[in-house]
């Protein structure tokens, strides 16, 4: 094992951290939202790059990781709101996978879509029938600059601990179960638990960006926490960098959220359309991803 | 950095050469806001907020623009899309402020969105005028921001407002006891029951029934079946704009004409009065204003030139009464100093189209809560201390063939 590829890593980590010092606040804002998305696609990379399971589950660990932090935030030192949050998120992750990650193929996309839309309802019923109140307020006294760190200091876990799952053993048999699921088990790979063990490792990233992101907002309820285009952009940024590699979602968060930004800064009135446009050519044009376009170039 | 890279995409996508504008000495004044084009709260944007801003920006530069000390400055503007998205409003404001340098914004649709971009607002100390925001804590919220000002007030005041009609009503002999309360499973309608049931059992009023539905519900049918069964001389329904359709269709096709019909948001839309024509008379829902005076009536009309519509009567005129409210601070001030603004928008005493304006505690002291259909107008009965409050049109008349 080489550690080699830690010394750049260290070096644009610690240069990506003096940003809150010169930046404006759009400028901040927006690195953040990059830093979000690239937290989200590589922790949903970790599980769905290797296994192949399309998760559109997403918004679910993201709104658990909001919610979290809508209750206790205000009660609760702030360290201890993250492990509580990562807690839920892992543990609901672990519940959910033990039960379904069985199914397969497209009954486990629907599935995972409608996970997000049945913790959502659930929320929504316990609000409405116990507290009386939709709405949460948050109030955490956090600065943006301290959002970015502790979104930077995460992005950087993720990673981390990406590239250690590579380099396992663990990692090994996620793409021996990604390859073929059924050689998997007469390798003497036991599958449920390795799948499992991913998914809640992936949820508790996941869970602890939405926590993260929380406090922007002041004000939160299940249609916010919940938003279901946080699952798709999610999966189109993953799925457009690369899911096969550790960094490959990252070639697909950086220009996505750029031409998010971009089109929505020029084009108020034809968002919607000029993306469906760029979405076709994208998925004509890289239909396995920037990573591995470069990948092939490099083969070549 | 971040230029660069968008414009290097710009070239790839589009192809269109960038027109970078002219930095302006200030020979106009900049106006942004974010606002949701797309999404879930398009629908209520495009009804309440985008035509009034429209329209006020339009009418200031026919006149010749803001008048800023001695000389007239027109307003340019900056627009976006969040998308219905707390986080987008959120960036979409970030980008109004760092890269626009605009001079003043205007708010977003929706209370989930206003309270997300407040921080931000408040952090640069821009006038935030919520004109489409119901919620707990515009008390406190205007304390804690002191930039921030809630047009739609708390929505325990409109549980209040009705409760006082009902009062009323039962103190003339012409109602009884019972009353029936249902509720969208939403923010807007658990608000308002939950600081109306407490009035209304204070008030000594009995809820013969008091259920929530879930958002969306089509099917009004059983609810109305329910309720009728329990004969109640009071319905209320803090509904949003399709429930509130759903359930006046209901009500009259079952026949169910209890003495005070009361619906939620969209009864005060004109689209209630185009579908139910005459059965729309005695009504009461949330919002209305004194309709009778003639500024309202015409901007009514101007609002019908303009967007070939007419405009909904709650939250509609309060958004333009805002925007003259903030039209006139700027031009007291007399130059682009938003502190002096806030403080004037705080202190000060303004002419609109819905009577004089003035805050406490960064909320309008006289709020309409409760409006009533009367002769094909919507006007405001309560809080019956307002001036030009009606007296209730009583009882609700049986409902006709349609």
């Amino acid at each position: 094992m080489t550690f080699l590829p830690l010394i750049p890593a260290t070096l644009l980590v610690a240069a990506l951290a003096t940003l809150p010092l010169y930046a404006d606040g759009y400028c901040l804002s927006l690195s953040l939202s990059l830093l979000n998305y690239t937290v989200l696609a590589t922790a949903w990379a970790m599980f769905s790059g290797p296994t192949r399971y399309v998760s559109l589950a997403t918004v679910a660990f993201f709104g658990i990781g909001a919610y979290s932090v809508a209750v206790l935030g205000e009660v609760l030192p702030w360290p201890l709101v993250l492990l509580i949050a990562a807690a839920v998120g892992g543990a609901v992750a672990l519940l959910v996978g033990l039960s379904t990650l069985r199914l397969s193929g497209v009954y486990f996309v629907v599935f995972t879509f409608g996970l997000a839309e049945l913790i959502r309802q659930l929320v929504t019923w316990y609000e409405v029938n116990v507290t009386r109140a939709l709405g949460r307020y948050v109030f955490v006294d956090v600065t943006q600059a301290q959002i970015y760190w502790q979104m930077l200091a995460l992005a950087t876990l993720v990673f981390l601990t990406g590239w250690l799952v590579g380099r396992s053993r663990l990692g090994f048999a996620l793409r021996i179960i990604g390859d073929d699921e059924t050689v998997a088990p007469h390798v003497g790979i036991d599958i449920t638990i390795v799948k499992v063990a991913l998914f809640a490792l992936s949820a508790v990233f996941m869970t602890l960006a939405g926590a993260i992101m929380a406090p922007r907002w002041t004000y939160i309820d299940p249609a916010i926490a919940f938003n279901p285009m946080v699952s798709f952009q999610v999966l189109i940024m993953a799925l457009l960098g690369g899911a096969g590699r550790l960094y490959g979602p990252l070639l697909g968060v950086i220009p996505l959220t750029l031409l998010f930004e971009f089109l929505i800064a020029r084009f108020p009135n034809h968002f919607s359309i000029i993306l469906g446009l760029v979405f076709l050519v994208i998925v004509y044009l890289v239909p396995n991803g920037v990573a591995g376009l470069t990948a092939r170039r490099a083969a070549r | 950095m971040k230029h660069g890279l968008t414009g290097l995409l710009a070239g790839l996508l589009a192809g269109a050469a960038l027109t970078a504008l002219p930095a302006l000495a200030q020979e106009s004044v900049k106006i942004g806001w974010a606002i949701s084009k797309t999404g879930p709260n398009a629908g209520g944007a495009t009804i309440s907020l985008i035509p009034n801003y429209e329209m006020w920006v339009k009418e200031i530069n026919a006149a010749g623009g803001l008048k800023l000390g001695d000389k007239r400055l027109p307003i340019t503007v900056v627009e976006y899309d969040d998308r219905s998205s707390s986080e987008e409003a959120v960036r979409a404001v970030e980008r109004l402020i760092n890269q626009d340098k605009v001079d003043f914004l205007l708010a977003p649709w929706g209370t989930g969105v206003n309270l997300a971009v407040g921080p931000v607002f408040a952090k640069a100390g821009y006038p935030q005028l919520a004109t489409t925001a119901v919620n707990e804590r515009a008390v406190e919220l205007g304390k804690r921001w002191p930039n921030s000002f809630w047009f739609l007030g708390q929505g325990s005041a409109g549980a209040g407002a009705l409760v006082e009609v009902l009062t009323n009503l039962r103190k003339d002999g012409k109602i009884g006891n019972t009353v029936a309360m249902v509720s969208v499973a939403d923010g807007f309608g658990i608000d308002l029951s939950s600081a109306g049931r407490p009035l209304i059992e204070k008030a000594g009023f009995k809820l013969v029934y008091d259920k929530s539905y879930p958002v969306g519900t089509q099917d009004m049918a059983p609810i109305v079946t329910e309720v009728q069964r329990a004969n109640p001389d009071v319905f209320v329904a803090f509904s949003y704009p399709p429930d509130t359709l759903g359930l006046t269709e209901q009500s009259r096709l079952l026949g169910f004409n209890p003495k005070v019909f009361y619906t939620g948001v969209g009864t005060a839309f004109p689209l209630y009065k185009q579908r139910f024509g005459a059965n729309a008379q005695g009504v009461m829902g949330i919002g209305g204003w004194d309709a009778s005076r003639p500024e309202l009536q015409d901007y009514f009309k101007r609002h019908v030139a303009f967007a070939n519509r007419e405009p909904d009567r709650w939250a509609s005129p309060i958004t333009y009464a805002a925007l003259q409210m903030l039209q006139q601070a700027i031009e007291r001030v007399g130059r682009v100093d938003r502190a002096a603004v806030v403080k004037e928008l705080q202190t000060g005493s303004f002419e609109t189209i819905v009577g004089t304006m003035k805050m406490k505690d960064n909320i309008p002291t006289n709020l309409w809560w409760v409006g009533q259909w009367q002769d094909g107008e919507f006007y405001g009965i309560a809080p019956t201390t307002n001036q030009g409050a009606r007296a209730p049109l009583f009882p609700k008349p049986a409902w006709v063939a349609q």
